[in-house]
């Protein structure tokens, strides 16, 4: 085997600190503005993590437009479905970014949209069923160059 | 600005179908967070509403903030339990509202 030169070691460095800081930054709490646009939906409830199926790229190169589908289990009924979902960005300037409204029409708890990430930073959403109950999913997402402009 | 928006949904569905909706409006999206040469803050302009309603009944609605991309591209799900119309409506900050109608039949 070849020795590894200095650069090599660096990258070798670097992805270390990132596997031990991953995890961890995966699990922190929600904090600063998103934390209130939170509380501010659920009422101060607690969600629960799980229901929800949130897909992001991992890396977005461009931040103006980060494709995002989200997924919602959910029978759909008159009785049981999906009636609000908020979507957070907790490092953009607002951390607001949309609120998807379902009705039992929609037949399916599931949406696309296109949004914009100033930074590397947390996505989350959570979802408020038709019986009052919370749930909330969050991903990281790395973003090479930023779309807020500034 | 002033482009039709473009809907894509199949013509006909069975009864109790789920069906795809795409819809794709253009506007600017403008985030307000933006400054111009002169160092000053461009005012923001959004979409900061979408509504989709089936015969008259809600199907699906969104509010917007500015983290959504310029040219907004929503999509959503409908189920089809009879004939009819959607009616789809975009609402501008400004007020303005742009609105598209597709018709969807019943497969025979």
């Amino acid at each position: 085997m070849k020795a590894i030169n200095r650069r090599q070691a660096f990258a070798l460095g670097g992805g270390f600190v990132m596997l031990t800081l991953m995890p961890m930054a995966a699990d922190a709490e929600v904090t600063g503005d998103a934390a209130k646009w939170i509380e501010k939906f659920t009422g101060g409830k607690q969600p629960v993590k799980g229901k929800i199926s949130l897909d992001l790229p991992e890396i977005a190169e461009n931040g103006n437009t980060v494709p995002l589908s989200i997924n919602i289990e959910s029978p759909m009924t008159a009785d049981s479905y999906v009636k609000d979902v908020m979507i957070l960005a907790d490092g953009n300037p607002n951390a607001g970014v949309a609120t998807l409204s379902f009705t039992p029409l929609s037949g399916k708890a599931e949406a696309s949209i296109r949004i914009r990430l100033a930074t590397t930073q947390n996505v989350i959403a959570v979802a408020k069923m038709s019986d009052g109950s919370l749930f909330t999913e969050q991903k990281t997402v790395k973003v090479t160059i930023g779309g807020c402009g500034g | 600005m002033a482009d039709k928006p473009r809907i894509k949904l199949p013509k006909e569905a069975a009864k109790g179908e789920v069906i795809q909706i795409k819809t794709l409006v253009s506007h600017v999206m403008e985030s307000g967070q933006r400054k111009d040469a002169q160092g000053k803050t461009i005012p923001r302009k959004i979409i900061n509403k979408f509504a989709c309603e089936f015969n008259g009944k809600p199907v699906f609605s969104c509010a917007l903030e500015p983290a959504i991309s310029a040219n907004p591209y929503i999509q959503f799900d409908a189920r089809i339990d009879e004939a009819g119309t959607f009616k789809f409506a975009w609402t501008d900050d400004d007020g303005s509202v742009i609105t598209a109608e597709e018709k969807i039949a019943l497969k025979a």
